[in-house]
């Protein structure tokens, strides 16, 4: 009994117990979960108004990533690179910076492996290795970018961000079209990569690649960081409260700079795994946007890198749904992204978040005004009982 | 390329779109600057934007009527708007996460309407939708070279100049004008002066809900014929940008739309000597962003200037600021 309360001892079923205790981490919990089934029903109300066909569409939405393996193998690999975004994002969250400059880290990762890809004649295994490394420097230097004009000259790291984003999306397309581009093919598309390039794949007949497992690493190293070291610890203390951190002796800039550039080359790794996991040239004709699933992946996990797959998976349930649902009805599948504008929307509101905790602060200092109003009462009626006698 | 260049800055043709592409900044610009000098960063702006686009569409489509559209257009921006107010200001949200949930909103919502209306998820060409009027200015129009640049601009384009004069006044003029900058300055100083800042907040995103809502309008009926998706192109974002740019005054507003419209027609212009349009399309951003930093920079050295006079000068004789003198009667409110 006294070990227990000097030491508490570990484990999971300690930490669930101490989890459905603790009313102000449950009910957090239990709202955004609340709002993700929201987003849903939402979803679903849409989707009776526009779609012709609404029971198959709604169908399709809610089932088709478990009706056939091969949309459960899709949905997987579409984890990977919102894990990867959603990673990024936690970190620079938990310093308490909103920066989506993981878009331009995730594009210039995925050329820079293109041009890795291509022209490095490396071994198999270490050659995906090598682009990782290299397009993970590339993606954390570019994430500094906003974090320095920041810290030096208090530029707003949201606005900067978006307007880099189209700086490095333009640059980056620059790059594929004039120096890498196959002109053998008549759609957009860079040369081919080496074999070698290629991570192998964890299913045989399926996409599934080795993508997987390195974002399974890096879900772990990215909890180790933020809850176990003490770089995660400063980053933490800096998001709770930065004047603290400097009084308490921490170089803010330093920790808010290493911050964003771990940020950055988690994205840029991202964008070297989408590459050499799943295609043989690089492809995109648009900039895949991935800061934004980053945002709604970091804020339903609550900025806990742990539970990052969870609200992956969802985001990617939710995604793969719709495109099923698109290609086989009337309904266009960017809908997904309104209901990722709902989820963001609600999960921001404070009060909402906040709810219950509010009501029962609420409730508790009714109770503590009303007990002392009685006590009051008491005290006055005593006075006048001994004022009469 | 020096001869090309001359050539393009002394076209009235060059200087004619440099008007039409700045109009559309100059507007969201104004509606940044107005909800920054309220204490509330409107990040909605794009989605603002597309909704005007889409639904000024549409609406000017069904009815055959453009200023039904042009309406329609404007209440829709004002939705977004109002709902950005009422998640930041009444359920205690992130005023900025919300813009960019709103924004999301709009860049899917738009093309989910689009696509479940006429089936066409890209443009919005099968629709019969009207342009606002194009109108020739009686005498300023026979000046030779200047009148081929302001004559014959879209209506919006005018009405962005007279949104410049109209925030203006209100921001520096008006009492509701100081009530917004008593909020945005401080919000517990003008709480205690009696202003209640809620209503003043609302207000101002009222302000650039309209301002926005013209702008949007514009693009999918004037600037071009139709709503294309993500027809806003980030101008929503770089308003937030060029509103630093601008200082948070009405007049700054035109130089800091000025510098993204010079050279947003410049790229037009400089595709045809065989640049290549990536790194020209980028150029605006780019310029924008740098703008950007080279107004954050010289603010800050501005305020470590003052910084330093005024500690200089405190040990002397302890002079104290100079209090500007107040009226009775006219106080903060």
């Amino acid at each position: 009994m006294k070990t227990d309360t000097a030491r508490p001892r570990r484990g999971i079923g300690r930490t669930l117990a101490m989890f459905f205790t603790d009313r102000d981490r449950l009910e957090p919990a239990l709202v955004t979960l609340l709002a993700a089934v929201f987003a849903v029903l939402s979803g679903i109300i849409l989707i009776f108004i526009v779609s012709k066909s609404p029971v198959l569409s709604v169908k399709n939405f809610l089932l088709a990533p478990f009706l056939r393996s091969y949309n459960f193998y899709y949905l997987l690999i579409a984890m990977v690179p919102i894990t990867f975004a959603g990673l990024a994002l936690c970190i620079v969250y938990q310093a308490r910076y909103l920066t989506l400059i993981v878009d331009s880290c995730v594009y210039m990762g995925a050329v820079v492996a293109t041009v890795v890809g291509i022209y490095l004649p490396l071994p198999a295994g270490i050659h995906p290795a090598v682009a990782m490394l290299l397009s993970g420097l590339a993606g954390g230097l570019i994430g500094l970018l906003p974090a320095i004009l920041r810290i030096k000259w208090r530029a707003n790291e949201l606005v900067s961000s978006l307007m880099l984003n189209y700086v490095f999306y333009f640059l980056g397309s620059c790059v594929i079209i004039y120096f890498l581009r196959d002109r053998k093919q008549s759609i957009l598309a860079s040369l081919p990569f080496l074999p070698t390039f290629a991570l192998p794949k964890l299913v045989p007949n399926t996409q599934i690649h080795a993508g997987f497992i390195v974002a399974a690493v890096f879900v772990v190293l990215v909890s180790l960081l933020i809850y176990r070291t003490k770089w995660g610890f400063e980053i933490r203390l800096v998001g709770a409260n930065p004047r603290f951190a400097q009084y308490a002796g921490l170089s803010v800039s330093a920790v808010v700079l290493y911050a964003h550039f771990i940020s950055g080359f988690i994205g840029g790794v991202g964008g070297a795994v989408e590459m050499a996991g799943l295609y043989k040239a690089f492809i995109w004709q648009m900039d895949p946007s991935y800061a934004w699933d980053g945002v709604i992946v970091a804020m339903l996990a609550r900025r806990n890198p742990k539970f990052v797959p969870v609200s992956a998976f969802f985001l990617a349930y939710l995604r793969v749904g719709a495109d099923f649902m698109s290609r086989r009805g009337d309904v266009a599948f960017e809908f997904i992204t309104m209901l990722q504008g709902l989820i963001i929307l609600i999960l921001a509101s404070d009060r909402i978040v906040n709810y219950f905790k509010a009501r029962r602060l609420k409730a508790a200092a009714l109770r503590d005004e009303r007990a002392a109003r009685d006590a009051a009462g008491q005290i006055a009626t005593q006075g006048a009982a001994e004022a009469g006698r | 390329m020096i001869d090309f260049i001359a050539g393009v800055f002394g076209s009235s043709n060059y200087w004619y779109i440099v008007l039409r592409s700045t109009a559309p900044i100059l507007l969201v610009t104004l509606g940044a600057v107005i909800t920054e000098q309220a204490g509330i960063t409107n990040m909605a702006l794009e989605g603002s934007m597309l909704w005007a686009a889409l639904v000024g569409v549409l609406a000017s489509a069904a009815t055959g009527n453009v200023w039904i559209g042009l309406a329609g257009g404007i209440l829709a921006s004002l939705v977004v708007a109002w709902t950005l107010g009422f998640f930041a200001l009444k359920l205690n949200a992130n005023a900025v996460l919300c813009g960019v949930a709103l924004n999301l909103v709009g860049t899917g919502g738009t093309v989910f309407v689009l696509f479940s209306l006429t089936g066409d998820k890209g443009i919005s060409s099968s629709l019969a939708s009207k342009t606002l009027p194009f109108i020739k200015l009686p005498y300023l129009g026979e000046i030779p070279w200047l009148g081929k640049v302001v004559s014959g601009q879209n209506i919006v384009v005018y009405l962005a100049i007279l949104a410049v004069i109209v925030v203006h006044v209100i921001l520096n003029k008006l009492t509701i004008g100081r009530r917004i900058r008593a909020t945005g300055a401080n919000v517990e100083a003008a709480r205690s002066a009696g202003i209640d800042p809620d209503r003043v907040k609302f207000l101002a995103l009222t302000v650039s809900g309209v301002l926005a809502g013209l702008a949007g309008c514009f693009l999918s009926m004037g600037y071009t014929s139709n709503f294309t998706s993500g027809i806003s192109a980030g101008r929503g974002y770089v308003a937030n940008a060029a509103q630093v740019v601008a200082g948070g005054t009405a007049v700054g507003a035109i130089f800091a739309s000025l510098i993204f419209g010079i050279t947003d027609a410049l790229a037009t212009f400089l595709q045809n000597i065989g640049l290549p349009p990536e790194l020209i399309q980028s150029l605006p951003y780019a310029v924008t962003i740098i703008g950007f930093i080279v107004v954050t920079i010289s603010r800050d050295r501005r305020e470590a200037a003052r910084k330093r006079a005024l500690f200089a000068s405190a040990p002397a004789a302890a002079p104290r600021e100079p209090v500007p003198p107040t009226r009775p009667g006219r106080g903060a409110a």
